[in-house]
Protein backbone atom coordinates (compact mmCIF):
# COMPACT_ATOMS: atom_id res chain seq x y z
CA UNK A 1 0.00 0.00 0.00
CA UNK A 2 1.54 3.45 -1.17
CA UNK A 3 0.43 6.68 0.65
CA UNK A 4 0.49 9.62 -1.93
CA UNK A 5 0.28 13.41 -0.66
CA UNK A 6 -0.68 16.39 -2.72
CA UNK A 7 0.71 19.56 -1.53
CA UNK A 8 1.59 22.81 -3.20
CA UNK A 9 3.03 25.35 -0.29
CA UNK A 10 0.61 27.97 -2.50
CA UNK A 11 -2.85 27.93 -1.78
CA UNK A 12 -5.43 27.63 -4.77
CA UNK A 13 -3.16 26.09 -7.01
CA UNK A 14 -5.75 23.55 -7.70
CA UNK A 15 -5.07 20.56 -5.16
CA UNK A 16 -8.65 19.43 -4.28
CA UNK A 17 -9.21 19.49 -8.18
CA UNK A 18 -6.56 17.06 -8.71
CA UNK A 19 -6.76 15.29 -5.66
CA UNK A 20 -10.75 14.35 -6.89
CA UNK A 21 -9.64 13.91 -10.22
CA UNK A 22 -7.24 10.86 -8.93
CA UNK A 23 -10.20 9.66 -6.51
CA UNK A 24 -12.28 8.85 -9.72
CA UNK A 25 -9.37 8.12 -12.03
CA UNK A 26 -7.55 5.58 -9.34
CA UNK A 27 -8.87 2.20 -8.15
CA UNK A 28 -8.52 0.46 -4.59
CA UNK A 29 -7.87 3.56 -2.74
CA UNK A 30 -9.08 5.54 0.02
CA UNK A 31 -9.17 9.45 0.50
CA UNK A 32 -7.88 11.17 3.33
CA UNK A 33 -8.77 15.39 3.74
CA UNK A 34 -5.85 16.57 5.58
CA UNK A 35 -6.33 20.76 5.09
CA UNK A 36 -8.53 20.26 8.07
CA UNK A 37 -8.90 23.57 8.68
CA UNK A 38 -10.43 24.38 5.38
CA UNK A 39 -11.56 21.25 4.21
CA UNK A 40 -12.94 20.97 0.39
CA UNK A 41 -12.64 17.37 -1.16
CA UNK A 42 -16.22 16.39 0.31
CA UNK A 43 -17.63 19.23 -2.06
CA UNK A 44 -16.70 17.06 -4.81
CA UNK A 45 -16.89 13.49 -3.80
CA UNK A 46 -20.11 13.87 -1.90
CA UNK A 47 -19.65 11.69 1.50
CA UNK A 48 -22.08 9.81 3.69
CA UNK A 49 -20.82 10.03 6.84
CA UNK A 50 -20.65 6.54 8.43
CA UNK A 51 -18.50 7.69 11.69
CA UNK A 52 -18.24 10.67 13.35
CA UNK A 53 -15.76 11.33 16.54
CA UNK A 54 -14.92 13.90 18.60
CA UNK A 55 -11.69 15.20 18.20
CA UNK A 56 -10.31 16.03 22.04
CA UNK A 57 -6.60 17.70 22.20
CA UNK A 58 -4.90 19.87 24.70
CA UNK A 59 -6.21 22.03 27.18
CA UNK A 60 -8.13 24.98 27.94
CA UNK A 61 -7.78 27.02 31.82
CA UNK A 62 -10.89 28.71 33.28
CA UNK A 63 -10.58 31.08 36.40
CA UNK A 64 -12.86 30.16 39.41
CA UNK A 65 -14.05 33.67 40.07
CA UNK A 66 -14.98 32.42 43.68
CA UNK A 67 -11.57 31.47 44.59
CA UNK A 68 -9.65 34.49 42.78
CA UNK A 69 -8.34 37.05 44.75
CA UNK A 70 -6.57 38.82 41.99
CA UNK A 71 -3.27 38.37 43.09
CA UNK A 72 -1.93 38.50 40.00
CA UNK A 73 0.28 35.35 39.81
CA UNK A 74 -0.62 33.82 36.69
CA UNK A 75 -1.03 36.97 34.29
CA UNK A 76 2.92 37.20 35.25
CA UNK A 77 3.40 33.66 34.05
CA UNK A 78 1.64 33.15 30.93
CA UNK A 79 3.98 33.83 28.10
CA UNK A 80 0.93 33.65 25.76
CA UNK A 81 -0.24 37.28 27.06
CA UNK A 82 -4.02 35.27 27.49
CA UNK A 83 -4.37 36.66 30.94
CA UNK A 84 -5.83 39.51 31.63
CA UNK A 85 -7.36 41.86 34.26
CA UNK A 86 -10.82 42.52 33.27
CA UNK A 87 -12.49 45.01 34.02
CA UNK A 88 -16.74 43.95 34.46
CA UNK A 89 -19.12 46.80 34.66
CA UNK A 90 -21.27 44.97 36.91
CA UNK A 91 -18.73 43.65 39.43
CA UNK A 92 -16.79 46.84 41.55
CA UNK A 93 -13.43 44.75 41.45
CA UNK A 94 -11.20 43.78 38.77
CA UNK A 95 -11.61 40.45 37.76
CA UNK A 96 -8.73 37.94 35.92
CA UNK A 97 -10.14 36.32 33.10
CA UNK A 98 -8.38 34.03 30.34
CA UNK A 99 -9.20 34.44 26.86
CA UNK A 100 -9.17 30.77 25.18
CA UNK A 101 -8.19 31.95 21.89
CA UNK A 102 -4.92 33.23 23.17
CA UNK A 103 -4.28 29.77 25.36
CA UNK A 104 -2.14 27.69 24.59
CA UNK A 105 -2.75 25.46 27.07
CA UNK A 106 0.51 24.83 29.23
CA UNK A 107 -1.16 25.09 32.14
CA UNK A 108 1.26 27.02 34.24
CA UNK A 109 -0.89 29.54 35.52
CA UNK A 110 -2.94 26.35 37.23
CA UNK A 111 0.32 25.86 38.67
CA UNK A 112 1.30 28.26 40.47
CA UNK A 113 -1.39 30.05 41.26
CA UNK A 114 -1.63 30.18 45.54
CA UNK A 115 -5.64 29.74 45.70
CA UNK A 116 -5.80 26.94 43.18
CA UNK A 117 -8.47 29.03 41.09
CA UNK A 118 -7.40 27.93 37.79
CA UNK A 119 -9.13 24.50 36.15
CA UNK A 120 -7.68 22.75 33.60
CA UNK A 121 -10.68 21.67 30.80
CA UNK A 122 -10.07 19.36 28.14
CA UNK A 123 -11.06 20.64 25.00
CA UNK A 124 -12.78 18.98 22.31
CA UNK A 125 -10.95 20.66 19.25
CA UNK A 126 -13.16 19.16 16.40
CA UNK A 127 -14.49 16.19 14.73
CA UNK A 128 -13.50 13.49 12.39
CA UNK A 129 -15.60 11.31 9.82
CA UNK A 130 -15.22 8.23 8.57
CA UNK A 131 -17.19 8.20 5.17
CA UNK A 132 -19.06 6.45 1.92
CA UNK A 133 -18.39 7.74 -1.33
CA UNK A 134 -18.34 6.57 -4.68
CA UNK A 135 -15.32 6.30 -5.08
CA UNK A 136 -14.40 4.56 -1.51
CA UNK A 137 -14.03 5.08 1.75
CA UNK A 138 -13.37 9.24 3.08
CA UNK A 139 -11.36 9.72 6.01
CA UNK A 140 -11.87 14.19 6.64
CA UNK A 141 -12.70 16.37 9.44
CA UNK A 142 -13.42 19.59 10.83
CA UNK A 143 -11.33 21.95 13.09
CA UNK A 144 -13.31 23.99 15.49
CA UNK A 145 -12.88 27.39 14.60
CA UNK A 146 -9.98 29.24 15.91
CA UNK A 147 -8.93 25.79 17.25
CA UNK A 148 -5.11 24.55 17.59
CA UNK A 149 -3.69 20.87 17.27
CA UNK A 150 -4.06 20.52 13.62
CA UNK A 151 -1.21 18.69 13.20
CA UNK A 152 -2.53 15.92 15.56
CA UNK A 153 -5.75 15.98 13.48
CA UNK A 154 -3.85 15.16 10.35
CA UNK A 155 -2.17 12.43 11.90
CA UNK A 156 -5.20 10.74 13.52
CA UNK A 157 -7.14 11.51 9.95
CA UNK A 158 -4.17 9.91 8.11
CA UNK A 159 -3.75 7.60 10.64
CA UNK A 160 -7.27 5.85 10.27
CA UNK A 161 -7.05 6.10 6.22
CA UNK A 162 -4.23 4.07 6.17
CA UNK A 163 -6.09 1.19 8.93
CA UNK A 164 -8.87 1.05 6.76
CA UNK A 165 -6.80 0.57 3.89
CA UNK A 166 -4.77 -1.74 5.54
CA UNK A 167 -7.90 -3.58 6.42
CA UNK A 168 -9.35 -3.49 3.03
CA UNK A 169 -6.39 -4.47 1.23
CA UNK A 170 -6.24 -1.05 -1.02
CA UNK A 171 -3.66 0.02 -2.81
CA UNK A 172 -3.27 3.85 -2.16
CA UNK A 173 -3.70 6.15 0.36
CA UNK A 174 -4.63 9.77 -1.65
CA UNK A 175 -4.14 12.16 1.14
CA UNK A 176 -5.30 15.82 0.13
CA UNK A 177 -2.72 18.49 2.24
CA UNK A 178 -3.25 22.01 3.14
CA UNK A 179 -1.66 24.99 1.78
CA UNK A 180 1.47 26.08 4.00
CA UNK A 181 4.82 24.65 5.25
CA UNK A 182 4.14 24.39 8.92
CA UNK A 183 2.86 22.14 11.33
CA UNK A 184 -0.16 20.64 9.38
CA UNK A 185 1.65 20.18 6.03
CA UNK A 186 4.15 18.27 8.11
CA UNK A 187 1.72 16.09 9.61
CA UNK A 188 0.33 15.68 6.07
CA UNK A 189 3.93 14.90 4.50
CA UNK A 190 6.13 12.75 6.83
CA UNK A 191 5.88 9.09 5.89
CA UNK A 192 4.49 8.97 2.71
CA UNK A 193 6.01 7.83 -0.21
CA UNK A 194 5.37 9.98 -2.80
CA UNK A 195 4.32 13.92 -2.80
CA UNK A 196 2.86 15.35 -5.99
CA UNK A 197 3.41 19.28 -5.32
CA UNK A 198 0.80 21.42 -7.47
CA UNK A 199 2.27 24.30 -9.38
CA UNK A 200 1.64 27.36 -11.51
CA UNK A 201 3.49 29.23 -13.31
CA UNK A 202 3.06 32.51 -10.96
CA UNK A 203 6.67 33.94 -8.53
CA UNK A 204 4.27 33.16 -5.94
CA UNK A 205 3.80 29.46 -6.94
CA UNK A 206 7.45 29.35 -7.98
CA UNK A 207 8.86 30.86 -4.54
CA UNK A 208 6.27 28.46 -2.65
CA UNK A 209 7.13 25.34 -4.87
CA UNK A 210 10.47 25.71 -3.42
CA UNK A 211 9.41 25.74 0.00
CA UNK A 212 7.35 22.66 0.35
CA UNK A 213 10.01 20.62 -1.99
CA UNK A 214 12.79 22.16 0.80
CA UNK A 215 10.12 20.51 3.35
CA UNK A 216 9.85 17.47 1.42
CA UNK A 217 13.98 16.96 1.10
CA UNK A 218 13.82 17.69 4.91
CA UNK A 219 11.61 15.13 6.05
CA UNK A 220 13.08 12.51 2.94
CA UNK A 221 9.77 12.31 1.22
CA UNK A 222 10.92 11.77 -2.61
CA UNK A 223 8.67 14.90 -4.32
CA UNK A 224 7.59 15.23 -7.96
CA UNK A 225 5.91 18.30 -9.74
CA UNK A 226 2.76 19.31 -11.85
CA UNK A 227 2.32 22.89 -13.39
CA UNK A 228 -1.32 23.90 -13.55
CA UNK A 229 -2.45 26.46 -15.27
CA UNK A 230 0.67 26.11 -17.26
CA UNK A 231 -0.10 28.00 -20.57
CA UNK A 232 -1.16 31.43 -18.08
CA UNK A 233 2.69 32.13 -18.24
CA UNK A 234 5.16 29.92 -20.28
CA UNK A 235 8.24 31.81 -19.36
CA UNK A 236 7.19 30.68 -16.24
CA UNK A 237 6.69 27.48 -17.11
CA UNK A 238 9.55 27.05 -18.80
CA UNK A 239 11.55 28.34 -15.36
CA UNK A 240 10.08 25.67 -13.10
CA UNK A 241 10.93 23.16 -15.78
CA UNK A 242 14.49 24.07 -15.73
CA UNK A 243 14.51 24.17 -11.70
CA UNK A 244 13.12 20.89 -11.59
CA UNK A 245 15.54 19.45 -13.97
CA UNK A 246 18.35 21.17 -12.02
CA UNK A 247 17.04 19.66 -8.59
CA UNK A 248 16.50 16.22 -9.92
CA UNK A 249 12.56 16.42 -9.40
CA UNK A 250 10.21 14.92 -12.36
CA UNK A 251 7.57 16.90 -13.73
CA UNK A 252 4.48 14.64 -14.11
CA UNK A 253 2.93 16.82 -16.52
CA UNK A 254 1.20 20.39 -17.71
CA UNK A 255 -2.37 21.21 -17.30
CA UNK A 256 -3.66 23.97 -19.19
CA UNK A 257 -5.78 27.03 -18.00
CA UNK A 258 -9.32 26.08 -18.99
CA UNK A 259 -13.04 27.09 -17.95
CA UNK A 260 -14.00 23.47 -17.71
CA UNK A 261 -12.60 23.50 -14.37
CA UNK A 262 -14.57 25.61 -12.68
CA UNK A 263 -17.24 24.47 -14.67
CA UNK A 264 -16.94 21.27 -12.91
CA UNK A 265 -16.37 22.85 -9.91
CA UNK A 266 -19.34 24.38 -9.71
CA UNK A 267 -21.32 21.47 -10.36
CA UNK A 268 -19.54 19.36 -7.63
CA UNK A 269 -17.72 16.74 -9.76
CA UNK A 270 -14.34 16.02 -10.17
CA UNK A 271 -13.12 17.53 -13.34
CA UNK A 272 -12.71 14.35 -15.21
CA UNK A 273 -15.78 12.91 -15.00
CA UNK A 274 -16.82 16.58 -16.85
CA UNK A 275 -14.85 16.95 -19.66
CA UNK A 276 -12.90 14.59 -21.62
CA UNK A 277 -10.58 16.40 -23.49
CA UNK A 278 -7.73 19.06 -22.47
CA UNK A 279 -7.49 19.10 -18.82
CA UNK A 280 -8.40 15.77 -18.43
CA UNK A 281 -6.36 13.93 -20.56
CA UNK A 282 -3.47 15.62 -19.18
CA UNK A 283 -4.55 14.57 -14.87
CA UNK A 284 -5.16 10.70 -16.29
CA UNK A 285 -1.35 11.09 -17.72
CA UNK A 286 -0.67 12.36 -14.40
CA UNK A 287 -2.27 9.83 -12.37
CA UNK A 288 -0.64 7.02 -14.46
CA UNK A 289 2.98 8.50 -13.87
CA UNK A 290 2.63 9.18 -10.24
CA UNK A 291 1.16 5.61 -9.97
CA UNK A 292 3.48 4.13 -12.14
CA UNK A 293 6.53 6.13 -9.78
CA UNK A 294 4.85 4.15 -6.88
CA UNK A 295 4.47 1.16 -7.63
CA UNK A 296 7.98 0.94 -8.61
CA UNK A 297 9.76 2.21 -5.55
CA UNK A 298 9.91 -0.32 -3.06
CA UNK A 299 7.84 -0.22 -0.04
CA UNK B 1 -5.38 51.07 12.24
CA UNK B 2 -5.38 47.74 11.31
CA UNK B 3 -6.60 46.57 8.07
CA UNK B 4 -6.03 42.72 7.79
CA UNK B 5 -6.99 40.43 4.31
CA UNK B 6 -7.61 37.10 5.36
CA UNK B 7 -9.55 34.09 2.94
CA UNK B 8 -10.38 31.03 4.55
CA UNK B 9 -8.99 29.61 1.31
CA UNK B 10 -5.49 29.60 -0.13
CA UNK B 11 -5.13 31.46 -3.88
CA UNK B 12 -8.18 33.60 -4.38
CA UNK B 13 -6.13 36.83 -3.82
CA UNK B 14 -5.07 37.74 -0.83
CA UNK B 15 -1.71 39.54 -1.22
CA UNK B 16 -2.95 40.46 -4.60
CA UNK B 17 -5.71 42.79 -2.97
CA UNK B 18 -3.33 43.93 0.14
CA UNK B 19 -0.82 45.38 -2.03
CA UNK B 20 -2.84 46.68 -4.10
CA UNK B 21 -4.65 48.67 -1.59
CA UNK B 22 -1.22 49.79 0.13
CA UNK B 23 0.24 50.76 -3.22
CA UNK B 24 -3.13 53.30 -3.86
CA UNK B 25 -2.87 54.94 -0.25
CA UNK B 26 -0.17 57.54 -1.24
CA UNK B 27 -1.93 59.78 1.44
CA UNK B 28 0.07 61.31 4.77
CA UNK B 29 -0.45 58.92 6.56
CA UNK B 30 2.53 56.30 7.05
CA UNK B 31 1.43 53.07 5.57
CA UNK B 32 2.96 49.56 6.86
CA UNK B 33 2.68 46.44 5.19
CA UNK B 34 3.16 43.16 7.21
CA UNK B 35 3.23 39.70 5.94
CA UNK B 36 2.21 37.35 8.08
CA UNK B 37 1.97 34.57 5.98
CA UNK B 38 4.77 33.61 7.24
CA UNK B 39 4.91 30.20 5.81
CA UNK B 40 4.65 31.32 2.51
CA UNK B 41 5.64 34.79 2.07
CA UNK B 42 4.93 36.34 -1.32
CA UNK B 43 3.85 40.13 -1.00
CA UNK B 44 7.91 40.84 -1.41
CA UNK B 45 7.62 39.61 -5.03
CA UNK B 46 5.06 41.95 -5.84
CA UNK B 47 6.33 45.18 -3.80
CA UNK B 48 10.17 44.44 -4.06
CA UNK B 49 11.12 46.33 -1.30
CA UNK B 50 15.05 47.03 0.06
CA UNK B 51 15.56 44.93 3.21
CA UNK B 52 17.51 47.07 5.31
CA UNK B 53 17.54 44.68 8.54
CA UNK B 54 17.07 41.08 9.49
CA UNK B 55 16.04 39.61 12.46
CA UNK B 56 16.53 36.47 14.00
CA UNK B 57 13.31 34.92 15.79
CA UNK B 58 13.52 31.59 18.09
CA UNK B 59 11.51 30.62 20.93
CA UNK B 60 12.98 29.56 24.22
CA UNK B 61 13.61 25.87 24.55
CA UNK B 62 14.94 24.40 27.82
CA UNK B 63 18.54 23.64 27.99
CA UNK B 64 19.05 21.34 31.29
CA UNK B 65 22.42 21.91 33.66
CA UNK B 66 23.36 18.09 34.33
CA UNK B 67 25.14 18.56 37.29
CA UNK B 68 21.66 20.22 38.88
CA UNK B 69 19.24 17.70 37.52
CA UNK B 70 18.18 14.88 39.97
CA UNK B 71 15.93 13.66 37.03
CA UNK B 72 13.12 13.81 39.31
CA UNK B 73 10.71 14.04 35.96
CA UNK B 74 8.92 16.75 37.32
CA UNK B 75 9.19 18.92 33.66
CA UNK B 76 8.03 15.91 31.89
CA UNK B 77 5.40 16.30 34.29
CA UNK B 78 4.65 19.33 33.32
CA UNK B 79 5.11 20.07 30.24
CA UNK B 80 1.79 19.70 28.05
CA UNK B 81 3.35 18.79 24.73
CA UNK B 82 5.22 16.14 25.95
CA UNK B 83 8.68 18.15 24.88
CA UNK B 84 10.36 16.74 27.34
CA UNK B 85 11.07 12.93 28.61
CA UNK B 86 13.03 11.62 31.58
CA UNK B 87 14.03 8.19 30.97
CA UNK B 88 16.46 6.62 33.43
CA UNK B 89 19.48 9.18 33.58
CA UNK B 90 18.75 11.14 31.12
CA UNK B 91 16.57 14.16 29.79
CA UNK B 92 15.18 14.08 26.35
CA UNK B 93 14.40 17.50 25.18
CA UNK B 94 12.14 17.63 21.15
CA UNK B 95 12.16 21.43 20.37
CA UNK B 96 10.26 21.20 17.92
CA UNK B 97 7.08 20.41 20.48
CA UNK B 98 8.32 22.94 22.92
CA UNK B 99 5.86 26.02 23.11
CA UNK B 100 8.11 28.02 24.76
CA UNK B 101 5.79 28.23 27.55
CA UNK B 102 8.75 28.06 30.03
CA UNK B 103 6.87 26.49 32.90
CA UNK B 104 9.74 23.56 33.23
CA UNK B 105 12.29 26.15 34.18
CA UNK B 106 10.03 28.02 36.50
CA UNK B 107 8.84 25.11 38.16
CA UNK B 108 11.85 22.98 38.19
CA UNK B 109 12.72 21.90 42.17
CA UNK B 110 16.64 22.07 41.41
CA UNK B 111 16.84 24.98 39.27
CA UNK B 112 18.42 23.04 36.77
CA UNK B 113 16.48 24.34 33.89
CA UNK B 114 17.75 27.70 31.75
CA UNK B 115 16.47 28.49 28.44
CA UNK B 116 18.18 28.91 25.12
CA UNK B 117 16.83 30.40 21.94
CA UNK B 118 15.64 28.46 19.56
CA UNK B 119 15.23 29.99 15.94
CA UNK B 120 12.15 29.62 13.97
CA UNK B 121 12.60 31.74 11.29
CA UNK B 122 13.57 35.25 10.18
CA UNK B 123 11.84 38.57 10.00
CA UNK B 124 13.08 41.28 7.62
CA UNK B 125 12.13 44.84 7.28
CA UNK B 126 12.60 47.43 4.77
CA UNK B 127 10.67 49.83 2.22
CA UNK B 128 9.17 50.50 -0.41
CA UNK B 129 7.48 53.24 -2.60
CA UNK B 130 7.02 55.04 0.48
CA UNK B 131 5.76 52.31 2.35
CA UNK B 132 7.32 50.17 5.90
CA UNK B 133 7.77 46.76 4.62
CA UNK B 134 7.96 43.44 6.81
CA UNK B 135 7.83 40.38 6.93
CA UNK B 136 8.54 36.86 8.52
CA UNK B 137 10.00 33.86 6.79
CA UNK B 138 9.72 30.91 8.47
CA UNK B 139 12.45 28.17 8.43
CA UNK B 140 11.87 24.82 6.42
CA UNK B 141 10.45 21.96 8.18
CA UNK B 142 9.86 24.18 11.33
CA UNK B 143 6.15 23.39 12.40
CA UNK B 144 5.27 26.52 14.49
CA UNK B 145 4.66 29.39 12.43
CA UNK B 146 2.91 32.00 15.59
CA UNK B 147 5.49 32.76 17.32
CA UNK B 148 6.99 34.54 13.85
CA UNK B 149 3.55 35.67 13.20
CA UNK B 150 3.38 37.51 16.71
CA UNK B 151 6.88 38.84 16.32
CA UNK B 152 6.04 40.69 12.81
CA UNK B 153 2.85 42.14 14.53
CA UNK B 154 5.53 43.61 16.77
CA UNK B 155 6.17 45.98 13.94
CA UNK B 156 2.75 47.60 14.36
CA UNK B 157 2.69 51.57 13.69
CA UNK B 158 0.13 52.39 15.89
CA UNK B 159 0.16 55.81 14.08
CA UNK B 160 -0.13 54.95 10.84
CA UNK B 161 -2.45 52.75 8.19
CA UNK B 162 -1.33 49.13 9.04
CA UNK B 163 -2.23 46.48 6.19
CA UNK B 164 -1.62 42.76 7.00
CA UNK B 165 -1.56 39.82 4.96
CA UNK B 166 -2.96 36.58 6.68
CA UNK B 167 -2.21 33.06 6.20
CA UNK B 168 -4.92 30.77 4.56
CA UNK B 169 -6.53 28.69 7.06
CA UNK B 170 -9.15 29.39 9.92
CA UNK B 171 -6.53 27.69 12.23
CA UNK B 172 -3.84 29.45 14.84
CA UNK B 173 -1.80 30.96 12.60
CA UNK B 174 -5.09 32.89 10.83
CA UNK B 175 -6.10 33.83 14.73
CA UNK B 176 -2.59 35.21 15.59
CA UNK B 177 -2.64 37.10 12.14
CA UNK B 178 -5.79 38.26 12.23
CA UNK B 179 -6.17 39.26 16.07
CA UNK B 180 -6.37 43.05 16.82
CA UNK B 181 -7.24 44.18 13.94
CA UNK B 182 -10.04 47.16 13.29
CA UNK B 183 -11.39 45.50 10.14
CA UNK B 184 -11.01 42.39 8.06
CA UNK B 185 -10.84 41.95 4.43
CA UNK B 186 -12.04 38.18 3.28
CA UNK B 187 -11.28 37.57 -0.43
CA UNK B 188 -13.31 34.86 -1.70
CA UNK B 189 -13.77 33.26 -5.31
CA UNK B 190 -17.22 32.63 -6.69
CA UNK B 191 -17.14 28.59 -6.34
CA UNK B 192 -18.14 25.83 -3.77
CA UNK B 193 -14.60 25.93 -2.05
CA UNK B 194 -14.50 29.75 -2.53
CA UNK B 195 -18.22 30.03 -0.58
CA UNK B 196 -17.48 26.71 1.71
CA UNK B 197 -14.31 28.34 3.02
CA UNK B 198 -15.85 31.85 3.46
CA UNK B 199 -18.16 30.76 5.50
CA UNK B 200 -15.37 29.52 7.95
CA UNK B 201 -13.64 32.39 7.61
CA UNK B 202 -16.43 34.30 8.34
CA UNK B 203 -17.66 32.16 11.61
CA UNK B 204 -13.84 32.84 12.82
CA UNK B 205 -14.46 36.76 12.79
CA UNK B 206 -17.54 36.30 14.86
CA UNK B 207 -15.52 34.85 17.08
CA UNK B 208 -13.11 37.03 17.30
CA UNK B 209 -15.26 40.12 17.30
CA UNK B 210 -14.10 41.52 14.33
CA UNK B 211 -15.97 43.44 11.26
CA UNK B 212 -15.10 42.46 8.06
CA UNK B 213 -16.59 42.72 4.21
CA UNK B 214 -15.87 40.65 1.28
CA UNK B 215 -14.31 41.06 -2.20
CA UNK B 216 -15.35 38.88 -4.82
CA UNK B 217 -11.94 38.03 -7.06
CA UNK B 218 -12.56 36.69 -10.43
CA UNK B 219 -16.09 37.48 -9.88
CA UNK B 220 -17.16 36.45 -13.06
CA UNK B 221 -16.13 33.02 -13.20
CA UNK B 222 -18.23 30.29 -10.97
CA UNK B 223 -21.78 30.85 -9.76
CA UNK B 224 -23.81 33.63 -7.57
CA UNK B 225 -23.94 31.63 -4.33
CA UNK B 226 -21.22 33.93 -2.84
CA UNK B 227 -23.60 36.50 -3.45
CA UNK B 228 -26.92 35.04 -1.98
CA UNK B 229 -25.05 34.08 0.97
CA UNK B 230 -23.44 37.47 1.60
CA UNK B 231 -26.87 38.72 1.04
CA UNK B 232 -28.57 36.15 3.22
CA UNK B 233 -26.04 37.26 6.22
CA UNK B 234 -25.73 41.08 5.73
CA UNK B 235 -22.31 40.80 4.87
CA UNK B 236 -21.04 43.61 3.22
CA UNK B 237 -19.77 43.13 -0.56
CA UNK B 238 -16.42 45.95 -0.93
CA UNK B 239 -15.45 45.11 -4.35
CA UNK B 240 -15.44 43.09 -7.54
CA UNK B 241 -12.31 41.85 -9.48
CA UNK B 242 -13.29 40.60 -13.04
CA UNK B 243 -10.94 37.24 -14.19
CA UNK B 244 -9.11 39.17 -17.24
CA UNK B 245 -5.86 37.07 -18.76
CA UNK B 246 -4.17 40.80 -18.25
CA UNK B 247 -4.55 40.26 -14.23
CA UNK B 248 -3.55 36.40 -14.30
CA UNK B 249 -0.47 37.38 -16.13
CA UNK B 250 0.60 40.68 -13.82
CA UNK B 251 -0.20 38.49 -11.21
CA UNK B 252 2.01 35.99 -12.92
CA UNK B 253 5.50 38.55 -13.07
CA UNK B 254 5.09 39.60 -9.37
CA UNK B 255 3.14 43.05 -11.01
CA UNK B 256 0.66 44.95 -9.14
CA UNK B 257 -2.64 45.51 -10.97
CA UNK B 258 -2.62 49.13 -10.35
CA UNK B 259 0.56 49.59 -12.84
CA UNK B 260 -0.34 47.30 -15.50
CA UNK B 261 -4.09 48.53 -14.88
CA UNK B 262 -3.77 52.35 -13.44
CA UNK B 263 -7.76 52.49 -13.60
CA UNK B 264 -7.56 50.12 -10.40
CA UNK B 265 -5.36 52.69 -8.34
CA UNK B 266 -9.15 54.57 -8.07
CA UNK B 267 -11.29 51.24 -7.20
CA UNK B 268 -8.79 50.35 -4.52
CA UNK B 269 -8.85 53.68 -3.11
CA UNK B 270 -12.02 53.44 -2.93
CA UNK B 271 -12.21 50.34 -1.25
CA UNK B 272 -10.19 51.80 1.69
CA UNK B 273 -12.86 54.28 2.36
CA UNK B 274 -15.29 51.60 2.31
CA UNK B 275 -13.46 50.33 4.80
CA UNK B 276 -12.86 53.25 6.91
CA UNK B 277 -16.40 53.95 6.14
CA UNK B 278 -16.80 50.38 7.92
CA UNK B 279 -14.51 50.52 11.16
CA UNK B 280 -16.83 52.32 14.06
Amino acid sequence: MKQIVIISGKGGTGKTIITASFASLAENKVMADCDVDAADLHLLLHPEIKEKHEFRAGNKLVIDPQKCNQCGKCIEVCRFDAISEHQSTRAPEHQIIIDSISCEGCGICAKVCPEDAIMTKENLCGEWYISDTKYGSLVHARLGIAEENSGKLVSLVRQNAKTIAENKNMDYVIIDGPPGIGCPVIASLSGVDLALIVTEPTLSGIHDMERIIGVANHFGVKAVVCINKYDLNLENTQSIEEYCQGSNIEVMGKIPFDKVVIEALVRGIPVVEYSKDGVSEEIEKIWERVRSHCDESVS
Amino acid sequence: MIISVASGKGGTGKTTVAINLALSLNGNIPVTFLDCDVEEPNAYLFLKPQIKSTQSIGIPIPEIDKFKCNYCGKCAEICAYNAIAVVKKQVLIFPELCHGCGGCSLLCPEGAISETEKEIGIIEEGSTSGISFIHGKLNIGEPMATPLIRAVKRKVNSDGINIIDVPPGTSCPVIEAVKGSDFCILVTEPTPFGLNDLKLAVETLRKLKIPFGVVINRADLGDSKVDDYCAKENILILMRIPFRREIAMAYSKGVPIISELPEYKERFKKLFDNVQANIK
